[in-house]
């Protein structure tokens, strides 16, 4: 039988994943996908909380939805910010902007 | 009744002509002087009326606004009152203060003609007769500071008039700066009595302070507001201002010494009466310090050649005197000594300007045989002398009488001998002031001539001041119109005059004495007294130097304020500064090596962000 826990480890795996992408990733473009694989493993929690603990109630699935469109609006901003950065600096690694410190 | 209801007007007129000079006529010399008399007149008829008025009905007249007021429901923080206080005390006072201006006012227009500051100078004249007259009728503390700070202001202002000569202006400083010396523990003084009795009332002061039990507090606050006193009357130690004060033109010298800044010490002994009587220790300081003052200043004025310097003398003298009545317990015979000693110190002073006037010289080495060529004025300030003497019947006589006799009766042996001592003085210098400048040969090659009629004027009304003041403490008067000095001006009871004829026979004689003395050196030269000068030279020396307390001053300014000075600045720069500059430092230097976390790698930030959440996270579930 598949319960809370099972999709919380499910959950709690793609996060590190995510932040280990994110930080470790040279690359721009893996790094805004580590951050979609973190906002993903919390959609996985919303549901399955939703699930589990409030079946009659839809307010996961809800929260679910406004974090998939509100992650759209930012993979759309991210990509157009990375896309200038490429333009500006011919490279998209992010080791090498690092000119926002005194 | 009515008339009382206006009483507040009396300090408006000269205000109104100080902004009338500054505003309309600073440049029209005459109308300025027209117009600073006319007003200071005004102000005397109304003090004239409202004493009349005190005369025949002695009630006090209280009417105030709060001015400021400051409190929580439950109690009150801060409540400063703008008031008017009128009673007899206060109705004499003003009285005095607006003759004195009013005629100094006259007798200025002759004396200062052709100055350039002339408009400058009336208007000042104004203000300073506004301040005065506003200390007189206040009703409390607070009020009487703000005008006590403002005659300091005005005779700093009028004994620097002739500011271009560098001696004016020291002596302004001076004075200015010993006042502030003295001022300080006043205002401590006030400050305290409104922590204690929550109130800067004169009136509520008066209630409480003889229920107060807490005898040590009231011996701290009646010392420090006692320094005010000391200060503005100039008792030892911090008289050294008013001799120097002579740099200014000569009438201010009367003002100042008659009616104006000294009086106010005097005056504010016998307002804050209450707070003074209720400890013993105080009163005795008092009365030490005045009649150390009166000693200490005759002995001086022997020795000086100055002729304003020895009227300057002589007032530090007689306002040690006052002290020293008030300081024993009768505050009717200082200020009755205050009143008649405003009309002879003032005829003084302004006869010594009519004879500089004329000589152009103070020494009065230089003078000599004047009393052929100005005889108003020679003869005027004869008067003055006998009635500062006090010789019979003149005013200084019946004041100089009331205060041995008050010494006496409250068992100041020491102080009545002190104070006769001080009688035979007086009249030796004095004497010796006229027998050397008013009659003998001329001593210098000088023109005298007699002054014009708004200076003589002015000699012959506190001439006439000089001989009568002094009637209306005597138990005739009392009997002729039911009342007198003593029955209107007064602590807990009213007192009927009497005279104690042995007494006022002694310090008579002791006065006789010393112009007989005198009339032997300086006359009749039977006495030479470049002899006795060179056989008491230490003596003379001494004196001469006025017992070396300016020396002593500046020697303490030099070695121990900048000492002190130089040892704060070390504190203030090493130390203090050290301290924050340290601090600066430190965090600076701790900044340089912060910085290097913010390396601008926005994966470390999130690398950190990461970690510390998850430590967090972790020390939650713990």
């Amino acid at each position: 039988m598949i319960g809370l826990t099972h999709y919380l480890i499910v959950a709690a795996a793609l996060f590190c994943i995510g932040a280990y992408g994110v930080v470790v990733k040279k690359n721009a473009i893996a790094v805004m996908m580590g951050l979609e694989f973190m906002l993903n493993a919390i959609n996985i929690n919303l549901v399955a909380f939703n699930h589990f603990l409030h079946p009659n109630l839809v307010l996961g699935q809800v929260f679910a939805m406004f974090i998939v469109g509100i992650a759209a609006a930012e993979v759309a901003l991210g990509l157009a910010i990375i896309l200038s950065l490429y333009r500006q600096r011919h490279s998209i690694a992010v080791d090498e902007m690092d000119i926002l410190k005194w | 009744m009515v008339i009382e209801q206006f009483g507040w007007l009396i300090p408006v007129f000269p205000l109104v002509a100080f902004l009338l000079i500054v505003g309309v006529t600073y440049r029209f010399k005459l109308l300025s002087a027209i117009v600073a008399t006319f007003f200071a007149g005004l102000s005397l008829a109304l003090s004239v009326l409202i004493m009349v008025q005190k005369v025949i009905n002695p009630v006090t007249t209280e009417k105030f606004i709060n001015w400021l007021s400051i409190s929580t429901p439950t109690q009150t923080l801060l409540n400063i009152q703008l008031g008017y206080l009128m009673d007899p005390l206060a109705a004499v006072m003003s009285f005095i203060v607006t003759l004195v201006a009013t005629l100094v006012l006259l007798y200025s227009i002759g004396y200062m003609k052709g100055d350039e500051g002339f408009s400058r100078y009336f208007a000042y004249i104004s203000l300073f007769t506004f301040s005065m007259l506003g200390l007189v009728i206040s009703n409390n503390y607070f009020q009487t500071f703000f005008f006590w700070e403002l005659v300091g202001l005005c005779s700093y202002l009028l004994i620097g008039f002739w500011f271009f000569k560098p001696e004016a202006a020291d002596a302004s400083k001076k004075a200015f700066i010993t006042n502030r010396w003295a001022d300080f523990g006043f205002l401590v003084g006030i400050i305290g009595l409104f922590t204690v009795f929550g109130t800067f009332n004169f009136g509520q002061l008066a209630t409480q302070i003889p229920q107060y039990q807490n005898a040590l507090i009231l011996l701290g606050l009646g010392l420090l507001v006692f320094l005010g006193p000391v200060g503005k009357s100039a008792q030892f130690p911090f008289h050294v201002w008013l001799p120097d004060a002579m740099e200014g033109p000569t009438p201010i010298s009367a003002l100042i010494h008659a009616a104006t800044m000294v009086a106010a010490g005097i005056y504010l002994v016998a307002r804050g009466y209450a707070l003074f009587y209720s400890v013993e220790n105080v009163m005795q300081v008092i009365a030490y310090v005045g009649g150390f003052t009166a000693l200490f200043a005759a002995t001086i004025a022997l020795v000086q050649k100055d002729i304003k310097r020895i009227l300057a003398f002589s007032t530090l003298s007689q306002l040690g005197y006052m002290m020293m009545a008030l300081g024993v317990g009768s505050m009717t015979s200082g200020m009755f000594h205050l009143t008649t000693h405003a009309f002879f110190k003032a005829l003084l002073f302004l006869g010594a300007g009519s004879i500089i006037h004329a000589v152009h010289n103070q020494d009065i080495f230089k003078m000599g045989g004047l009393a052929k060529k100005m005889p108003i004025s020679s003869w005027t300030f004869v008067i003055g002398s006998l009635a500062l003497c006090g010789i019979f019947p003149l005013a200084g006589f019946w004041s100089k009488d009331e205060i041995l006799t008050v010494t006496l009766q409250h068992h100041f042996v020491g102080l009545f001998v002190l104070g006769t001592l001080v009688a035979f003085l007086t009249a030796f210098y004095m004497f010796r002031l006229i027998f050397i400048a008013l009659f003998g040969q001329k001593r210098s090659d000088h023109h005298a001539h007699e002054s014009p009629w708004t200076m003589t004027l002015p000699l012959i009304i506190l001439a006439v001041f000089s001989i009568f003041a002094g009637l209306v403490n005597t138990p005739w008067f009392y009997q002729w119109t039911g009342f007198s000095f003593s029955t209107l001006v007064y602590f807990h009871e009213p007192e009927i005059p009497v005279i104690h004829w042995s007494i006022a026979g002694l310090s008579t004689v002791a006065a006789l004495l010393g112009i007989f003395t005198a009339w032997m050196i300086y006359a009749r030269r039977l006495i030479s007294a470049d002899m006795l000068a060179t056989k008491m030279s230490f003596l003379h020396r001494v004196l001469s130097n006025k017992y070396y307390i300016d020396e002593l001053y500046a020697w303490l300014f030099k070695y121990v304020m900048l000492g002190l000075g130089k040892v704060l600045d070390f504190v203030d720069h090493v130390v203090i500064d050290g301290l924050f500059d340290g601090t600066a430092g430190a965090i600076r230097a701790t900044g340089v090596r912060l910085r290097l976390f913010q390396t601008g790698r926005l994966q470390q930030y999130a690398l950190l962000i990461f970690v510390a959440v998850a430590i967090l996270v972790l020390w939650g579930v713990r």
